[in-house]
């Protein structure tokens, strides 16, 4: 049991609000300062457990980000930027269900939605 | 393939137990699979409901800040939101669950019963109260998401590891077992044959000369 830090990773309006969760939050304006960003942030000495990203600056590192699903720590969570969500964070674990599963189970559902 | 076992009864019985722990691992491993994937659909669906909870609460927040940004300056938003709040953390341990260390996390509790906004009324407009309680109301769902979704992603691995483990048993070892178990055999009872057939002749031979 040991007490984790969070960080949220975005545009500076979108994560404005965690500040008031008592999360820390690092504004960048773009893609290559998120992954410089979220390098710095991964280092298990920094002991941050959870960490939140925008899907609007996570869209170009998201193999790096895939990267890290190995490890049980840090998480790092999709969160929708304040222009709303693109769905990311659900193709993603769809991709990844389509291939632990080797079918697309969730794409009925999706589906009947759009 | 090329068979290169050594066609005798040693060789025989050793495959033949080789063979019964193959089948047997498979079985095992196969229950196994069975089970990560009844709880991984189970963790999905759980997963899909709380992604789609926490997105629409974040974007509705978010849109209030948006709000609240164009009437605040940015300087005077970050230290109205900042103050008087300590870091937050989030307790964490890892829970052994099938092989796997899955992320368990705990948000820390101190400060939960305070007033949610670190703020002043006097100051800020009614657009930043509502978005700091919707964010308030998102945060709880939005860290058991991230705990699932990390289950569900290690998850994903271990199912893919374990089937291929079981395919390589299933399609590969316990066929190349039998195969070669069915080899010596084959060859011992050769050799059997082979055996009487000369013991004939020799016979027949021998009564020849009598």
């Amino acid at each position: 049991m040991e007490s984790y830090r969070m960080a949220a990773v975005g545009e500076a309006d979108s994560i404005i609000g965690f500040l008031a969760l008592g999360v820390e939050i690092h504004p960048v304006t773009s893609s290559s300062e998120a992954a410089s960003i979220l390098e710095k942030l991964v280092n298990p000495e920094e002991k941050y457990g959870i960490i939140f990203i925008t899907e609007t600056v996570a869209e170009e590192i998201m193999d790096r980000i895939a990267a890290l699903g190995e490890r049980a720590f840090p998480t790092v969570v999709l969160i929708p930027s304040n222009r709303g969500g693109k769905g990311y964070a659900l193709e993603r674990i769809r991709r990844i269900v389509e291939r632990a599963v080797g079918a697309d189970i969730l794409m009925g559902k999706e589906g009947r939605q759009q | 393939m090329k068979l290169q076992v050594n066609p005798t009864r040693m060789e025989l019985l050793r495959l033949k137990k080789r063979l019964r722990v193959a089948v047997r691992g498979h079985k095992l491993l196969k229950d196994k699979l069975d089970e990560l994937m009844k709880n991984f659909l189970e963790l999905v669906e759980e997963n899909r409901r709380l992604r789609t909870e926490v997105e629409e609460g974040l974007t509705r927040a978010f849109r209030g800040f948006a709000m609240a940004r164009a009437v605040l300056s940015w300087s005077y938003l970050e230290t109205a939101l900042g103050a008087h709040r300590e870091r937050r953390g989030v307790t964490a341990k890892p829970v052994i669950k099938m092989n796997m260390e899955t992320p368990h996390f705990l948000l820390d509790d101190k400060g939960e019963k305070q007033n949610i906004y670190p703020y002043g009324l006097a100051k800020t407009t009614g657009d930043l109260d509502e978005a700091v309680r919707r964010l308030h109301a998102a945060f709880r769902p939005l860290i058991q998401l991230a705990q699932v979704e990390k289950t569900v992603e290690l998850m994903a691995g271990e199912i893919e590891r374990t089937r291929r483990r079981v395919n390589a048993l299933e399609y590969v070892l316990i066929p190349q077992l039998e195969e070669q178990a069915r080899y010596i055999t084959m060859k011992l009872e050769e050799n059997e044959r082979g055996n009487l057939v000369r013991l004939m002749k020799v016979k027949e031979i021998v009564g020849y000369s009598k």
